[in-house]
């Protein structure tokens, strides 16, 4: 049987700060990975593991057990650091991350270790593989609950549209998305939303531009972003991402809703809780220096 | 003995065949990505409305999809024409399939210029090189309707990825009533005897055959072989046949490169080196045509078959 999720709001806030201090170890001892959208959806994977959903991390295969799956498969710190905080593994596996002969890899791999859902790592994957679980959910006459982690950049996968198609033409009532909208990827902004101030003026041209250090700014606009859910039949909520109590109202209004998919379109800060990550896109996929490493724990001590 | 008075569409076996599974019990599921009408997966749908799945013209949709039903124990069919699947959704097929071993059956018509009349855009040339070069797909080509009946109940009752290929015209059954069992890793000898071996693939096991007939007039006897299941291979049918006959001609409607000739040779050349010769298609897309028509203008006939044969037979007479 499944563990009661009854942890609260203090008790979550406490636990995703330690979720926070295993990713930017894990990445420091990797001296790789990608700590920034790891960062930015903490408070999601917290609020579903810890509160929302129904599952057993003795029984990973439970045929009934709500599934979370992260179609952003870069962000395996987050990933790992969860399982591990709600026990699916040892805490102390989380530094074999990356390395050979460890059981962690750099990005997921299906059932490796068990709770891990979804093979992932190439965007855009997830929300297809999510509407599986869904629709077998239906078939097989259970009652679980579909979660599935989407990033700007899997928003910018044709993939993931088609699959948003589908699920609202088959009616997958037991899946909800949630986008980790933190407006930052791999080359730099995805749009405006996030980039500071001060920067120089905006071209005139349509599309994306090079800043001078490298980055690129308003690399794919995904606006209007909540009207294309909309548009493509999805039940759709806009929340702060960080906020627990508004995750958790939203989560669950997504549950009870009847008749379709929902998403939760969760605005959060790439990097959110370690101040020189947050908003930038150079800790993309980039791990912190020892030096930053001592001061980022600094910032996330109890 | 082989037969071929009857001919039919190797495509025309899913649909029939996944019913028969589904009533036997197995916990089977098809997603469709609007060609289930032509490739007889529809027929499933019309008898297991609940499992049958339409997802549109969304290749990448339609793979991810049946993934994620395997992941909840289904056995997940999936269909297309070959230039769409794999051709549309490779990583689909690598990541959520191929790399976690999900229980997903690709089983793709309309391989090779066989397809006819449609035109090269239509004729799946690299779908076989794509397949095999994930290697945890089983590969199967069937050479008639009878053995892609059996390839596909195979491919449901063994866990893990499969891409079967079949065509779309009606092409000879060579199966027929003839109690042959299908087995994955084993190719099925049909001719006999040396010294020229024939590992040909689907339709063209049928020009193989006739090859063979033509070569037996001259003196010469060949051993045909059914090189149906690609992945695995039958190592000990091919290396058996290189001893015993001493030059090997291989026949595919496919690339050369990545299909047959590439998983022969480079068995051969690692094991038993033997003179090798290729019939296929080389480095030129099809064109519109009867599919009997495009057999001829790119040289995939029983002549074609034999000329190489006589090719591999001078040039072992030439070696040491």
């Amino acid at each position: 049987m499944a563990r009661a999720q009854t942890a609260s709001i203090d008790e979550l806030k406490s636990i995703a700060k330690r979720i926070r201090r295993h990713i930017v170890q894990m990445t420091a001892n990797a001296n790789s990975g990608h700590p920034g959208g790891s960062l930015s959806s903490v408070e999601i994977a917290t609020a579903l593991y810890f509160r929302v959903m129904r599952h057993d991390p003795k029984n990973p295969f439970w045929p009934d057990r709500d599934r979370f799956i992260v179609s952003k498969g870069h962000a395996t710190p987050m990933v790992y650091g969860t399982l591990a905080e709600a026990g699916y593994f040892p805490v102390e596996d989380l530094m074999t991350f990356r390395k050979l002969g460890g059981k962690l890899q750099g990005h997921t791999v299906m059932h490796k270790p068990p709770g891990v859902e979804m093979s992932a790592g190439a965007l855009g994957m997830g929300l297809s593989f999510s509407l599986g679980h869904a629709l077998a959910g239906r078939l097989d006459g259970l009652d679980y609950h579909v979660f599935c982690l989407l990033s700007d950049g899997d928003c910018q996968e044709g993939q993931t549209w088609e699959a948003a198609m589908a699920s609202a033409h088959h009616r997958a009532e037991n899946l909800i998305a949630i986008v980790d909208r933190n407006h930052i990827q791999n080359d730099g902004f995805s749009d405006y939303q996030r980039f500071p101030d001060g920067n120089g003026a905006r071209p005139q041209r349509p599309g994306g531009w090079v800043l001078k250090d490298g980055h690129t700014v308003n690399i794919m606009n995904l606006e209007p972003f909540e009207d294309k859910w909309k548009a493509f039949g999805w039940s759709t909520q806009h929340i702060d991402g960080h906020d627990f109590d508004a995750i958790i109202s939203a989560l669950e209004t997504a549950k009870a809703h009847a008749g379709g998919p929902s998403v939760v379109i969760c605005e959060t800060i790439k990097g959110k809780g370690v101040s020189f990550m947050e908003n930038n896109p150079d800790f993309h996929g980039k791990a912190p220096s020892p030096e930053q490493l001592d001061q980022a724990l600094k910032e996330l001590a109890d | 003995m082989v037969q071929t008075a009857r001919s039919e569409a190797t495509r025309a076996a899913l649909g029939p065949t996944l019913v028969r599974l589904c009533k036997e019990g197995l916990d089977i599921v098809c997603v469709d990505a609007d060609l289930g009408y032509s490739t007889s997966a529809v027929k499933f749908g019309q008898e297991f409305p609940e499992r049958f799945f339409p997802v549109g013209v969304a290749e990448q949709n339609m793979i991810g999809v049946s993934a994620g039903l395997s992941a909840c124990g289904k056995i997940a069919f999936c269909s297309s024409f070959a230039v769409f699947a794999p051709g549309h959704c490779f990583d689909q097929l690598r990541m959520a399939v191929g790399q976690p071993r999900t229980n997903v059956k690709l089983v793709s018509s309309h391989g090779g210029v066989v397809t006819g009349e449609d035109g090269a855009s239509a004729e799946a040339l690299e779908d076989l090189s794509l397949m095999l070069s994930i290697p945890t797909f089983s590969v199967i080509f069937p050479a008639d309707v009878v053995e892609a009946e059996q390839a596909i109940e195979t491919a449901a009752r063994t866990d893990g990825p499969f891409y079967i290929r079949t065509l779309r015209p009606k092409t000879p059954v060579i199966y027929d009533d003839s109690g042959y069992r299908f087995e994955l890793g084993r190719w099925d000898r049909l001719g006999d005897v040396p010294p020229v071996g024939l590992p040909a693939c689907a339709e063209l096991v049928k020009a193989a055959l006739d090859a063979a007939e033509m070569l037996a007039g001259e003196g010469v006897e060949a051993r045909v072989l059914n090189a149906s299941s690609m992945r695995p291979l039958d190592r000990d049918a091919l290396l058996l046949a290189a001893r015993e006959t001493g030059g090997i001609v291989t026949t595919e409607d496919h690339f050369v490169h990545g299909g047959l000739s590439s998983i022969v040779a480079e068995t051969l050349a690692g094991a038993h080196p033997v003179p090798l010769a290729y019939v296929g298609m080389r480095d030129r897309y099809g064109t519109s045509g009867t599919w009997e028509e495009l057999l001829e203008y790119f040289n995939l006939t029983p002549e074609a078959i034999s000329d190489a044969a006589r090719g591999v037979i001078a040039r072992k007479r030439r070696s040491p």
